[in-house]
């Protein structure tokens, strides 16, 4: 089986850019890939392309063809759709498109354009990806998921509002230098604390920002990299994908995401490595609570103790564990349907030495990138690691 | 719009007559369902929901989208009802009082926005 490895990243300025089109955001982000990589749109196979609310936020749907026009080649375009982790499934069937042989070159990514859309409107596009019936009926929102979930954390395992809030000001921290984040503002814990609820228990700063943006990558196999000596020094080593019941009212529990260990587990097989070799991670961090619930999915911690590992110091930018230092989603920002392939561009350029944190994990080998659809029913892990 | 096996569940509950499906295994589940969603199971039979349920969860949402704006804030909660839970805006009780472990009973209500039927839980 041949390696997969990253030829070229490219992301758009995440934010807010209500008048941008989805169509011109993703071509931003995908020629700045192609670019990166030197190969010509005419050796690109095919095009895996996330996008999430496009249908309700452009009212365009069939988006993949559109956007091969605007990478300027004619090659099969598919989106996939999986909520919140529509890249990260995007990515992971390109790695098996290289790795069957099937195509030399992908290129994949993702869109969202968000901010066109009311508040309101925007909240009801979000819980499309709970159940219909059984809870947007009930007036689940996004936010209140994961609020939800959060109290059945607090309930079983103890922790509190203060605990989650060092998560945001570590996020926020490392969006500083980080030119293509939404936030650049160091927030304080009594600021987090301070902030409107939105969902209680969740408020406007536990939460992650309504963003537009887009995000690629160029994935070849090793055979075309070496033939057409190809810079790329990152490869994807280990694939995992994990399901569960779409509603959150039909789990064992409330508090655990059983998708993220079923996807790490086979990641972890893929790669060949386990959590202890992991040197960088970037987690799905919609909500503060969400990358408790990660860490301890991916087997960073046992459940119920990640809910401290930032106010411990231990997933800062200096901490052992350096967790989401692009900003994660929480202040890097969210544009859903391009996360996925936004944290596989960030993990590339810490593991290559020249994203603005890399200072911080200088020996970093491997990577790890964590991407969550709903209230984690889907869960996608990709393990990176970089040449020696 | 109508949504068969689901509003007909609705009604039972109205009628003071709720069910969940139930393999042999003993798993609960909710309509509508072919096969049990955790084991495949095609053999479902019909279980009488228990009266009441416990609070296991909930949140007091203040930005809903459009279909809750006049109910804003309200609390969605998550029961346990045994085999199953259910997820449901309470009502019954100021938003910010609800507790968790509070024992609620399954009612139809009407979302105050749209008109439609609504499962609410209500507060013993």
């Amino acid at each position: 089986m041949t390696g997969v490895r990253v030829a070229g990243v490219g992301l758009t300025q995440f934010g807010r850019h209500p008048e941008r089109t989805g169509r011109d955001l993703f071509g931003e982000a995908a020629v700045a890939a192609r670019e990166e990589s030197g190969i010509p749109p005419e050796d690109i196979e095919a095009i895996n392309y996330g996008n999430f609310m496009g249908s309700l936020s452009e009212r365009q749907g069939h988006q993949a063809p559109l956007m091969a026009e605007m990478v300027g080649v004619r090659c099969p375009a598919t989106r996939y759709e999986e909520a919140c982790a529509s890249a990260g499934v995007a990515v992971r069937e390109a790695v098996k498109t290289v790795r069957s042989g099937e195509a030399d070159v992908v290129l994949v990514g993702g869109c969202e354009r968000m901010t066109n859309l009311s508040t309101a409107a925007v909240t009801e596009a979000l819980a499309t990806a709970a159940d219909e019936l059984y809870e947007i009926r009930a007036g689940m929102t996004f936010p209140g998921a994961y609020a939800l979930m959060q109290r059945a954390y607090f309930e079983e395992f103890g922790g509190s509002r203060e605990d989650l809030a060092h998560i945001s000001v570590k996020n926020h921290d490392n969006a500083l230098p980080n030119d293509y984040a939404q936030f650049h503002r160091a927030i304080t814990v009594d600021e987090v604390l301070d902030a409107p609820m939105v969902a209680d228990p969740i408020g406007l700063l536990d939460a992650c920002p309504v963003t537009d943006g887009a995000s690629a990558l160029v994935l070849v196999n090793d055979e075309y990299a070496a033939e057409h000596d190809i810079d790329a020094p990152v490869s994807i080593t280990g694939s995992g994908q994990g399901g569960d019941t779409l509603a959150l009212q039909d789990r064992d529990h409330l508090a655990v995401t059983p998708a993220t260990e079923r996807a790490a587990t086979e990641a972890y097989d893929d790669a060949g490595v386990t959590a202890s070799d992991v040197d960088a991670v970037e987690v799905h961090d919609c909500f503060t609570i969400a990358e408790v619930m990660a860490l301890e999915g991916l087997g960073f911690y046992d459940s119920g103790e990640a809910i401290g590992a930032a106010r411990r110091g231990e997933t800062t930018a200096t901490g052992e564990h350096p967790v989401n230092l692009s900003g994660g989603l929480k202040a890097k920002g969210h544009p859903v349907g391009a996360t996925g392939g936004s944290q596989v561009v960030e993990m590339t350029r810490l593991l290559r030495g020249d994203h603005p944190n890399s200072e911080h994990v200088e020996d970093a080998t491997v990577g790890l990138t964590h991407n969550a659809g709903g209230t984690v029913a889907s869960a996608v892990v990709h393990v990176l690691e970089v040449d020696p | 719009m109508s949504d068969a096996g689901y509003d007909e569940w609705l009604d039972a509950i109205d009628d003071g007559e709720g069910y969940y499906l139930e393999c042999a295994e003993g798993h609960g589940s909710l309509p509508p369902r072919r096969v049990c969603p955790h084991c495949g199971t095609t053999d479902l039979n019909r279980t009488a929901l228990p009266p009441t349920g416990t609070v296991e969860t909930y949140t007091v949402c203040y930005v809903g989208g459009p279909e809750f704006e006049d109910e804003e804030p309200y609390a969605t909660a998550v029961a346990d009802f045994g085999a199953v839970r259910l997820t449901g805006v309470v009502r019954g009780v100021d938003p910010e009082d609800v507790t968790v472990g509070a024992t609620v009973e399954p009612r139809i209500g009407t979302n105050q926005t749209t008109g439609e039927d609504l499962l609410t839980l209500r507060t013993q």
